[in-house]
Formats: structure tokens, sequence, C-alpha cells
């Protein structure tokens, strides 16, 4: 009985930790399509801690290099969005330099094997450019198997 | 008799309303025109559209010149539909939409919102595209 009891609890906590791992949401909202995603993927909300994106979403006139503002109305139900499944695992506990994802430690580390020639390829532009490699990456999917580097 | 004057007032707001509302890249272009009390000009509209301002990018840095094919984000790459009305009918269809972008980008490329004469000659630019 209580070793059933440990397996259930394990199966919890497990769902736990994937639910807020690299993953999408089932659903993004039209609105979170329309204006995140008309100049870039949607990253999982769950790569950075709600303080990063609440940095983001109170200065999208200046918003990495380029003027993204938005109406408050807009403004309000994507930040309710990102908020929601904003990461809280131990890789997110704090907010990354400048909240750019791409300098996390771990971003670093993982992609300490790609050489400059790489992220200046024409294909790959920006690290922020997940999509160039990852191929799936907009529907959450981070897997090496799916890595297609551009040569 | 008070009836008839009513329904012809709701009419004529009816008709107001509509026309506030229905955006077309045309009317848009004469709207600016209006606003800037200049006429607007192809030329200066493709000069202003393909030169930088000042800043690191030009309109066509990511809408390309001309822009009747698939640009480029020039930051993130993401692809951007054509921006001549004749290449993509959604193109100038949505008031806010455009007021959001020009906004944006006129910041992006320029340093400050675009002038009503500005607008109006990029409109002509686009809307020469056939």
């Amino acid at each position: 009985m209580k070793n059933i009891y440990q397996l259930i609890m394990l199966m919890t906590i497990s769902s736990m930790a994937l639910a807020d791992g690299n993953v999408m949401p089932m659903k993004v909202p039209e609105k979170v399509k329309s204006e995140c995603a008309s100049c870039h993927m949607v990253y999982p909300p769950a790569f950075l801690p709600k303080e990063s994106w609440t940095t983001i979403m109170s200065g999208l006139e200046k918003h990495y290099g380029t003027d993204a503002s938005l109406d408050p109305q807009s403004i309000k139900e994507i930040s309710q969005w990102l908020n929601q499944y904003a990461g809280t695992y131990k890789r997110v506990s704090s907010a990354p330099p400048n909240d750019r994802i791409t300098e996390y430690t771990w971003f670093i580390k993982k992609h300490r094997k790609i050489t400059d020639s790489t992220w200046r390829n024409s294909q790959v532009k920006s690290r922020s450019n997940c999509m160039a490699c990852h191929t799936s990456a907009d529907k959450g999917n981070y897997d090496d198997d799916d890595v297609r580097v551009p040569k | 008799m008070g009836l008839i004057i009513k329904t012809i007032c709701i009419a004529i707001v009816g008709l107001l309303a509509t026309n506030v509302w229905a955006v077309d890249p045309v009317s848009l272009e004469k709207q600016y025109s209006l606003e800037a009390k200049q006429p607007s000009s192809v030329a200066r509209g493709e000069k202003f559209f393909t030169s930088k301002h000042g800043k690191e990018w030009s309109c066509a840095s990511c809408h390309e010149a001309p822009p009747t094919k698939e640009g480029k984000h020039a930051s993130t790459d993401k692809s951007i539909s054509p921006l001549a009305p004749a290449f993509n009918s959604k193109r100038f269809t949505d008031e806010a939409k455009v007021s959001k972008w020009f906004k944006r980008n006129c910041n992006d490329v320029l340093g400050r919102e675009c002038s009503f004469s500005e607008k109006a000659d990029v409109m002509a630019y686009l809307n020469s595209f056939k």
C-alpha cells in the first residue's frame, strides 16, 4: 500500500515538473499569436520567470532594439497568459541578464559547441532565432533529435 | 414628421460611421494627403521608403524594394508578407493595425512618428504597384 502511495506521489511530482519545462502550453491565445508571432516565434513562457515577462511587457516601446508598442488591453491579455505559464523551475529561478533567454548560463552551456561562423550564418542571424536549428521550436520541441544546424 | 427626421439622422450617422471604419489603401492615401494639405507623390514616397533616415534601417530593410514580394524581419528573420496592396489584399484594411505599425516602424526607422505627408507619399508609392 505504501508503495502505491509512493508511486502516485512520484507520478504527480514528475508530471508537475514536465508541465513547467520548455513545452508550449496547450492553448496559445489568438492575441499572443497575432501580436508576438508577427515578428518572432512564440517563445515558451516557461523559458523566463515572471519578473522578466513583467519587465518585457512594461517596456514594449523599446523591445530588444525595436518599437513593439501595444494597446493597454492587449498588454493586459498577453501578460496574463505569460504570468500564468512563466517558469518557476531551477534554471529560471532568477531573471537572466537583459531578460534574454540567450544570456542564461544554461543556454550558453548548452550551445558551447556552436561555432561563431554558425551563429553568423545568414540562415541563423541571431541567437534568438531558435527555429534556424531547432526545427519544431515553435511547438516547444527542443529535442536534440530534431536539431538541424544549417551549413 | 419627427420620425422621418429621426430616421434620416440615423441613416446619415450610420453612413458617416461606415465611412470612418471602411479603410482601404486608396482612401488612406487621400486621408493622409488631406491632413498634410499637399498632394501625395510616388517619387517622394519611393525615396522615403528606400532611404535610411539616420538610423540602422530603411522601410525596405524589412519590406524589400519593390515591396511586392515577401520580406524578412531585419533582426529576427521572420518572413513578412508583401506590403503593396495589389500583391496582398489584406494590407491597409484595418485602421488600428495601420496606425499601430506606422507608429512602431516610423520610430524604428526615423526615431519619431511619421508626418501625414510622409504617410501620404508612402501610400502613393505602395498604391502605384499594380
